[in-house]
């Protein structure tokens, strides 16, 4: 089990550090794939690469919490212990094909590096292994793709490239940051289908980081919504989806135009998120929520409104009666 | 209001490596717009959408074809009859940041189209159209003063609205206008952009490859695959009875809307 217990991070900002997240907690189970959905702002990737330690030289501070990966803490891992981590039992995959692939080697190259850190083989059997990664995430002609350079593949091809050599150590883990943000539509839907067949077949525990909605009704087995850098909602994804307990995730879903009634304006969110360092004491959302009162002026517990594993942060959950059960 | 017909652009890629090799990024393309409708451009990355846009507006010219406006033919016009005709159709693009420059204080920005279009006004009536211009897109005039680095996405790109209604155009090109927002923000541009319409009865050209927002806001669509036309209709239509494969394949791998959709592989 890969675990983030009350995690809180500042990032830099001028001459100080601001904090961006605060006492997140969320837990990615073996073979179950968990959506970490919210807007930009929220601390959704932020939260992410810190389970990699990633960012740590950009300034991004750490004020509590810890993650652990079967029950031992990333942070207190020595560097060389952390290279074997990442990649090696989590595995990321960012949503940026075009940039995360170094345009002046070839794809053989640069995925005989990626084996070569993690996996002790000598060069043919390394070859070996990169066609059948490729062969893996679908590519054809695996052998010439080995000397192609990115510049000569399409977005869709360069993200499974970048699945295979995430693959390539055979991880327990995969953190996925947009994969499929950056490409067309039809090869989303591959790209997706890929995935998850990935997931599935190897029981894989993924962490998907998304602002797409539908992305995690396609994917997800559980969900995390952030707000302004916490926590306001997580749950089994069919419970949220069915009934979104927080006023933020109703919003939210009731924004997208496929909801939208015929000729009607879109539903809106009144107002902007508050700015990380501006957070109120209370609700973080209460500014813009309709059933905002005096109540939300204190602060609200992660699940001041629980129903089994389906948690809120709101003290005025108005769920809609579940669905008749037979149907 | 305007017309294309048989519109057709090559690209020669003139790189070193790439020498003598040229592609057709439009290909025989039709269509009209009437004032106040929404028709939009669907495609993928590559299918010649934006180049489409590009050719209908005049901004680069066209190989083969013709373009009216108003029933008069404008694909070869030139100088002050050129600048006419650009006036009546404006541009809104994907990243409204990079349309600004970060050094112009935004009222400064938006008054840019005037300064070319409208050289009669004086500072003062320019001010006022801006104002005018920014509180039509829910801006107060107090941030006329302020660079674009301090606004959000949404404020950006109602800037970048404004800026181009400034002119009183009667056609807007909107090149992708809310892929790089948030959806919440999203819902907000839209909703302008379909109030704006009905106020103003602008014609709005709408290029995107998200279906659920051209469902929401088009009247018509057009779809194109490797620079032609492969579907025209009502968005209604279109939608419910594909008859292209390709627009088929484009419907089919629209995101659900809930879990349950999931086809279990």
């Amino acid at each position: 089990m890969l675990e983030i217990n009350d995690l809180s991070l500042t990032v830099p900002m001028q001459q100080t550090s601001v904090p961006a997240v605060s006492h997140v907690s969320l837990s990615i189970k073996p073979g179950r794939v968990m959506g970490l959905v919210g807007e930009s702002g929220c601390g959704k990737t932020l939260t992410a690469q810190s389970i990699l330690r990633l960012g740590e030289h950009q300034g991004i501070g750490k004020i509590s919490g810890d993650i652990q990966l079967h029950g031992k803490s990333l942070f207190a891992m020595s560097e060389k212990q952390l290279r074997k981590v990442r990649g090696g039992e989590i595995a990321m995959i960012f949503q940026e094909p075009m940039t995360a692939l170094n345009p002046v080697f070839s794809i053989g190259s640069q995925m005989l590096e990626v084996i070569g850190l993690h996996l002790d083989l000598n060069h043919q059997n390394a070859q070996l292994h990169a066609i059948q990664l490729l062969e893996d995430v679908g590519l054809q002609d695996a052998k010439h793709l080995l000397q192609q350079y990115p510049d000569a593949l399409s977005g869709g091809m360069r993200q499974r490239v970048l699945i295979a050599m995430a693959m390539s150590a055979n991880p327990d883990y995969i953190i996925a940051d947009e994969p499929t943000t950056a490409l067309d539509v039809s090869v989303q839907k591959r790209i997706i289908a890929l995935l998850r067949k990935l997931q599935q077949d190897k029981g894989l525990g993924m962490l998907l980081v998304t602002h797409d909605f539908g992305l995690v009704a396609e994917m997800c087995d559980d969900v995390v919504v952030m707000y302004a850098g916490e926590v306001v909602e997580s749950g089994a994804v069919m419970d949220v989806f069915d009934a979104p307990a927080h006023p933020y995730t109703q919003a939210l879903m009731g924004c997208r135009p496929e909801v939208a009634q015929n000729g009607q304006a879109l539903t809106v969110i009144e107002g902007q998120v508050p700015a990380p360092g501006e957070w109120p004491q209370g609700c973080r959302f209460a500014a813009r929520c309709s059933h905002a009162d005096g109540g939300c002026q204190k602060p609200v517990a992660a699940d001041a409104w629980q129903d089994g594993e389906h948690i809120a942060r709101c003290v005025h959950v108005q769920v809609k009666p579940k669905a008749d059960e037979s149907c | 209001m305007l017309e294309v017909r048989g519109l057709s652009k090559t690209f020669q890629s003139g790189g070193l490596l790439s020498q003598g090799q040229s592609k057709k990024a439009v290909d025989d393309v039709s269509f009209h717009l009437h004032a106040g409708e929404t028709l939009a451009i669907v495609g993928e990355s590559g299918s010649g959408k934006s180049t489409t846009a590009r050719l209908a507006m005049r901004l680069i010219d066209s190989d083969d074809g013709e373009i009216a406006w108003q029933g008069s033919d404008v694909t070869h016009v030139k100088g002050k009859a050129l600048r006419l005709q650009r006036h009546q159709i404006q541009m809104v693009f994907q990243d409204p940041f990079a349309s600004l420059n970060p050094r112009m204080r935004i009222w400064e920005s938006v008054a840019e189209g005037l300064r070319v279009h409208r050289p009669d006004m004086n500072k003062q009536k320019r001010r006022d159209a801006v104002a005018e211009a920014l509180q039509q897109c829910g801006l107060s005039d107090a941030i006329m003063q302020r660079y674009p680095h301090q606004f959000s996405g949404g404020q950006r790109q109602r800037i970048g609205i404004a800026r181009a209604l400034v002119v009183k155009p009667k056609v807007l090109v909107l090149d992708e206008p809310v892929s790089a927002l948030d959806v919440s923000v999203q819902a907000q541009i839209l909703n302008l952009l379909k109030e704006l319409q009905q106020t103003s009865n602008l014609a709005y050209l709408f290029i995107s490859h998200d279906l659920s927002v051209i469902q929401h806001i088009a009247d018509r669509v057009l779809v194109m695959f490797d620079g032609k036309v492969v579907e025209q209709g009502d968005v209604v239509d279109v939608f419910a009875k594909p008859q292209h494969d390709y627009t088929r394949e484009l419907l089919a791998a629209r995101p659900i809307t809930h879990p349950s959709e999931r086809i279990s592989l």
